[in-house]
């Protein structure tokens, strides 16, 4: 029983970071209409430049993740004013073609600089428990990713909600030649858009490297995660993103305690397609 | 009394637009006084709406040129165009669906110049829209035609500009609706709005402005002072009808 409780807790904490991960490709989808198919080797590409950094700066993993914040949003900025832009108005496929290359780039980069042998970025936090009971222990860098997500959820919340440049994203995500003729400059939206959701890759990239191992091509397995948290939570809602995560989380948690470690991902998996045969617009989704 | 041209506000001069190979508008020269009502007539397809939209900066032009207060505005973004003064209730209104009735106003109110007067510029919004103050609150994904045609000239006039372009104001809403709406963009205008009608309503078009351009197939094939252009003719001209096709 207390594995069980154990589990729970695990997969709720685990979701916020799942969440975190899905909130870039929330945001992309949700007000550009694009599937940035880089989205999980962005973030990892953040991981490896978070672990570079960290030990540049001894291990000081906050001067590590400004620095990659600062450096991936304007990546992101660049991706999108150069590549991205010019092929949105062109259709579906042009965008998914672009992120796609992307995404082999930046695996392959990333093999040919550090190889493929796994990595994880130190840190004494994985293996302290922040929380200690008789029932269940809580470990720090789960608590850590699950606060740390929560808090950027809610800032972004606030910002598309409660600024007047929130308003111009929500504006343009819902017609954008409206916003045009109100003045909003969309394409620059779009760019800060896809910065914002740099901002989230990489502090997720960060929580990702402390918590777990990995790889140039890690990418597409988080990728695949993201997929599976905007798919169970819907489109265009940050709290059904949170909530996806969260379920996507319990689903493997379970599944492993029910079926065994080996199929921890295999039921997260079952649960997305339950979910996408049984309501396929997502579980908290805006009807459009 | 001013003479015509030192009142003018926006002139198109010689305009061609393409769509790939067909061309949309074929040497279409407007001239737009300041302070008035102007209509453009024509059935659909005779190319009112890519006209808007190339003033708006929607469309390139291929050819032609585009002044606003003496200043060149042709090809240039949408945005820019609109910070310059210029701003349209576009075919279909395209209300923000998502957004509440007042949501919707204060994001015409976007830009700085706008922005530091929308109590103000609401206020009269409101003033002339009684049924938007009601339903401020209200998403506006649940108003009716007339009411979301309402809100995107409202949406406009929040903008502060000095030119409204509307697209077919009247598409799709009852007579005494459409009337209301056109009362209302009068009493816009004496306040000093210049307004540019597209319309596909002959009658209407004629009784509510000062001065008329008929469009067939991309060209203007006839124009002239509102009061003075027959109402028989200016339908044959619309229908591609005789000399005019």
């Amino acid at each position: 029983m207390e594995v069980l409780l154990q589990l729970v807790i695990n997969g709720i904490l685990l979701g916020g970071l799942y969440a975190m991960i899905g909130l870039g490709m929330s945001l992309i989808f949700g007000i550009m209409g694009l599937i940035n198919l880089a989205h999980g080797d962005l973030m990892i590409i953040s991981t490896y430049m978070s672990m570079v950094l960290a030990l540049h700066f001894s291990g000081n993993v906050f001067i590590a993740l400004l620095i990659t914040v600062l450096v991936m949003m304007v990546v992101g900025f660049f991706c999108q004013s150069v590549l991205i832009n010019r092929v949105l108005d062109k259709g579906a496929e042009p965008p998914l073609l672009i992120t796609f290359g992307l995404s082999i780039i930046l695996q392959n980069v990333l093999l040919l600089i550090f190889g493929a042998d796994a990595k994880s970025i130190p840190t004494k936090l994985a293996a302290q428990n922040a929380i200690t009971t008789p029932w269940f222990s809580i470990s720090a860098i789960y608590l850590i990713n699950f606060v740390i997500s929560i808090l950027v959820i809610l800032s972004l919340h606030f910002i598309i909600m409660k600024t007047y440049f929130g308003r111009a994203i929500r504006a343009t995500s819902g017609d954008v030649v409206a916003s045009e003729l109100v003045g909003v400059n969309t394409k620059r939206v779009y760019a800060v858009t896809m910065a914002l959701a740099m901002v989230t890759a990489s502090i997720a990239g960060l929580l990702i490297g402390m918590t777990f191992t990995y790889t140039p091509t890690t990418g597409t397995q988080y990728l695949i995660f993201a997929f599976g948290v905007v798919v169970i939570g819907g489109m265009g809602s940050l709290v059904g993103t949170l909530l996806g995560g969260i379920i996507l989380g319990l689903a493997q948690m379970l599944g492993s305690y029910f079926f065994g470690m080996a199929y921890q991902l295999f039921f997260g998996y079952v649960v997305l397609l339950v979910i996408l045969t049984f309501r396929p617009e997502g579980l908290f989704a805006r009807t459009k | 009394m001013l003479s015509q041209e030192d009142r003018t506000l926006l002139t198109v001069e010689n305009l061609d637009v393409h769509y790939g190979d067909l061309q949309a508008l074929h040497n279409v020269s407007l001239h737009i006084p300041q302070g008035t009502i102007v209509s453009i007539i024509g059935a659909n397809g005779a190319g009112k709406s890519t006209l808007l939209g190339a003033i708006t900066g929607l469309n390139k032009p291929t050819r032609g040129k585009i002044t606003f207060r003496n200043e060149d505005i042709s090809g240039i973004h949408t945005h820019d165009v609109v910070s310059k003064g210029i701003t349209m209730s576009p075919e279909g209104s395209r209300v923000f669906e998502k957004m509440s009735v007042e949501e919707n106003l204060l994001m015409g109110a976007y830009l700085s110049r706008a922005r530091k007067k929308r109590k103000e510029l609401l206020k009269r919004v409101y003033g002339l829209f009684p049924v938007l103050k009601e339903k401020s609150g209200q998403s506006a994904t649940y108003l009716s035609g007339g009411q979301r045609q309402m809100l995107a000239i409202g949406r406009a006039l929040m903008v502060d500009p000095e030119v409204i372009l509307c697209d077919e104001v009247s598409l799709g809403l009852a007579p005494v609706i459409v009337k209301d709406i056109y009362h209302k963009i009068v009493e816009i205008n004496r306040e000093g709005m210049t307004f540019i009608l597209v319309e596909q309503d002959v009658k209407r078009s004629l009784k509510y402005s000062d001065y008329s351009y008929v469009m067939v197939k991309g060209r203007i094939v006839m124009e002239g002072p509102s009061s003075q252009l027959p109402e028989g003719e200016v339908k044959d001209a619309f229908f591609g009808i005789s000399k005019y096709a």
